[in-house]
């Protein structure tokens, strides 16, 4: 045990890492520009391929390490038992929708990717309209995006504070702020908000929106600002005015951009672990499918059931990127 | 909604002058817009706000009360974060600035490993044509498809037990328990899940470099390493630095990859607050105090990098 001022522990501590760390990174860039010193010294007919091997060599190298290999080992060994030993065919597949726990899992993962991104997109094109007609926006606008620096876990123990909760009884002073608001607005006993099937979902949700609503509303204002000055201009002066306004011109020149940024957050949405795993571990009906497939794998223990969801969560990812990228592409030949 | 059904106004002023009546509904109309920006600002803050005020109060007075109680009976304490940061407050031997530490050695190296590689791969890519370079870049950019899930149980399992065709190791496992080494499985998974996003986005930057440059560089007899160091480095600065910011909070901010790979020794301030929360849930003055120091890196770089910030972070915001 160390004494509350014992910085001595402290740095103990903290150079062996730093020392490594250090080596490491020195280490690292000395062998490059050794490397780099030495290949140009190569001429002739080998010089290309090896400036080639040179610069490309180690990305290759490592993406085919780590992500093409376990990728392809990942999808065989959802056909294989907890411990990848035995062949099982598709039964863990078959668990996947079958279990009523998982399926609970996929029936609140579907939940989160249709919720989450359509009320985070709406309030972020909400936002974006406001903010178009102000003058100075920059602090309200930072303050909005700001959640969007937080990590998962720091916004997770932010809400977790929102939604602390104690049993209403008189002489005990709530502590949340969620459940103080109800209780002033005349709700005697409000449930225990974590423990509170189902809602508890949407509570949770309520995090991933307030962390993805500024980045909507930056994208989505930027491309509000990129819509011409002079075709508002023109309709207006055809009579178009306010709403009518902005649901003629306006929203068919950023709907490109709209469907991106729905895209972009569904996808971040579908790989959402962290929310999960601080405010419930996935207890109480919680759990969503990035969450369970981290549980099935390294909690119960089980790699075939793990890797089989993990294919599937890669299965309702390929089309969301795919669709998102043509988008991205196509507004990018429109500008 | 009365905002959104307000006047959408061209950014140019018009030339005939406004009737009155128009012109009090456009300024209406726009301090209307600001008050809804407001106050949703604020309520965005506000969860935050509770957050930091907590972490300042005794604990006696977090246990019974409100934290919007402060404001009527204010008593401010920094006992909170030195009992979190030096120990005493968390039942673990020197708190949780050895985290703060592990947070800053995983960060650091993994923001600058991946960064390397990427520019170089980069580089390659745009600037030294082969046969199937177009070929392998589509590859690269379709692996960002990937999800992080699809990697995690077989780079585990090559980590602990290596690899081996037969009986010839051909890669070591990297066991290394309680030494400061054992970070190292966290910057190569790092610079792994980086990789094809950092080459992807390097490389739309670096293939708008003027082609004269280059050529100019070549007639003066340079090889591509030269160009690569003495010209393409400099110019391609502020996308390096734009991925730099968001690769360092990206990592700052992981949780699955520190899970999945670290060890006690190796843990960040995340993964040792995703833990806290269940066992020290009814402290809640030492897990705001905790998690104020874990955000305010974070904080700091939005606030004073804020325009290379906000490029790094939409140009990656698919990734994972």
């Amino acid at each position: 045990m160390r004494t509350a001022t014992d910085w001595n522990a402290v740095l103990q501590d903290a150079l062996p890492k730093f020392g490594a760390a250090t080596i490491a990174v020195i280490v690292f860039f000395a062998i490059l520009l050794l490397v780099f010193l030495a290949a140009g010294y190569a001429s002739g007919r080998i010089a290309r391929p090896i400036t080639i091997l040179i610069l490309l060599g180690p990305a290759i190298l490592l993406m085919i390490i780590g992500l093409v290999i376990p990728a392809i080992r990942t999808v065989v060994l959802s056909f294989y038992d907890a411990n990848s030993i035995k062949f099982v065919g598709g039964a863990n597949y078959h668990y996947a929708f079958t279990n009523p726990d998982i399926q609970r899992v996929l029936i609140n993962t579907a939940m989160w990717i249709i919720i989450t991104p359509i009320v985070a997109t709406a309030l972020g094109l909400f936002l974006a309209i406001l903010i178009d007609k102000m003058k100075h926006e920059s602090v309200a606008k930072s303050l909005i995006f700001l959640p969007m620096a937080i990590s998962f876990v720091g916004a997770s123990i932010i809400w977790g504070l929102v939604y602390e909760w104690r049993q209403n009884t008189p002489g005990t002073n709530q502590v949340g702020l969620l459940s103080q608001i109800v209780i002033w607005l005349g709700w005697k006993n409000p449930p225990d908000w974590l423990l509170w099937q189902p809602w508890n979902t949407f509570l949770l949700m309520v995090i991933m929106i307030w962390v993805q609503t500024g980045f909507a509303m930056v994208v989505l204002s930027a491309a509000i600002k990129n819509v011409p000055g002079d075709v508002l201009e023109a309709a207006s002066l055809d009579g178009a005015t306010g709403f009518g306004l902005f649901r003629r011109i306006t929203l068919p020149m950023v709907r490109g951009t709209v469907i991106v940024v729905l895209t972009t957050i569904m996808i971040a949405v579908l790989k959402i672990f962290d929310i999960v795993a601080t405010m419930t571990g996935g207890n109480y009906s919680t759990s969503v499918l990035a969450n369970e497939m981290f549980n099935q794998t390294f909690v119960q223990g089980d790699a075939g059931h793990g890797a089989a969801l993990a294919v599937v969560l890669f299965a309702c990812v390929i089309p969301l990127v795919v669709y998102n990228v043509v988008q991205l592409r196509k507004e990018r030949t429109v500008r | 909604m009365s905002a959104t059904t307000a006047e959408l106004q061209p950014g140019t002023t018009p030339a005939v002058p406004e009737p009155a009546v128009k012109a009090v509904r456009r300024a209406f109309s726009t301090r209307w817009a600001s008050v809804a920006v407001v106050v949703i600002a604020v309520l965005w803050t506000i969860p935050t706000l509770g957050l930091f005020i907590t972490s300042f109060r005794p604990a006696a007075d977090v246990a019974n009360s409100g934290w919007w109680t402060f404001f009527q009976n204010p008593s401010i304490t920094f006992s909170n974060y030195s009992s979190v940061l030096l120990g005493g407050g968390y039942n673990t031997a020197g708190g949780l600035s050895s985290f703060f530490v592990n947070s800053l050695v995983i960060a650091i190296p993994g923001a600058l490993f991946p960064l390397a590689i990427a520019t170089m791969a980069a580089y390659s890519l745009a600037w030294v044509p082969f046969r199937g370079s177009d070929w392998l870049f589509f590859a690269i950019f379709a692996l960002q498809v990937v999800p992080l899930q699809m990697a995690l149980i077989p780079l585990l399992r090559l980590f602990s037990t290596g690899f081996h065709i037969g009986n010839v190791q051909v890669f070591p496992p990297m066991q290394f328990n309680d030494s400061a080494w054992a970070f190292s499985r966290l910057w190569i998974a790092h610079t792994m899940f980086a990789l094809p996003l950092a080459i992807f986005l390097l490389h739309n930057f670096m293939s708008q470099l003027p082609r004269d440059l280059m050529e100019a560089a070549r007639v003066d007899g340079a090889n591509h390493f030269v160009t690569f160091r003495k010209i393409v480095l400099p110019l391609a600065l502020p996308a390096i630095a734009s991925f730099a910011i968001f690769q360092f909070l990206w990592v700052w901010n992981d949780l699955l990859v520190a899970l999945t790979f670290g060890n006690t020794t190796t843990q960040p301030l995340n993964a040792r607050l995703e833990q806290q929360v269940g066992n020290f849930g009814s402290h809640l003055e030492l897990l705001t105090a905790g998690a104020f120091i874990s955000i305010i890196v974070p904080l700091i770089v939005f606030l004073s990098l804020q325009r290379y910030f906000v490029r790094g972070l939409l140009a990656g915001s698919v990734k994972g």
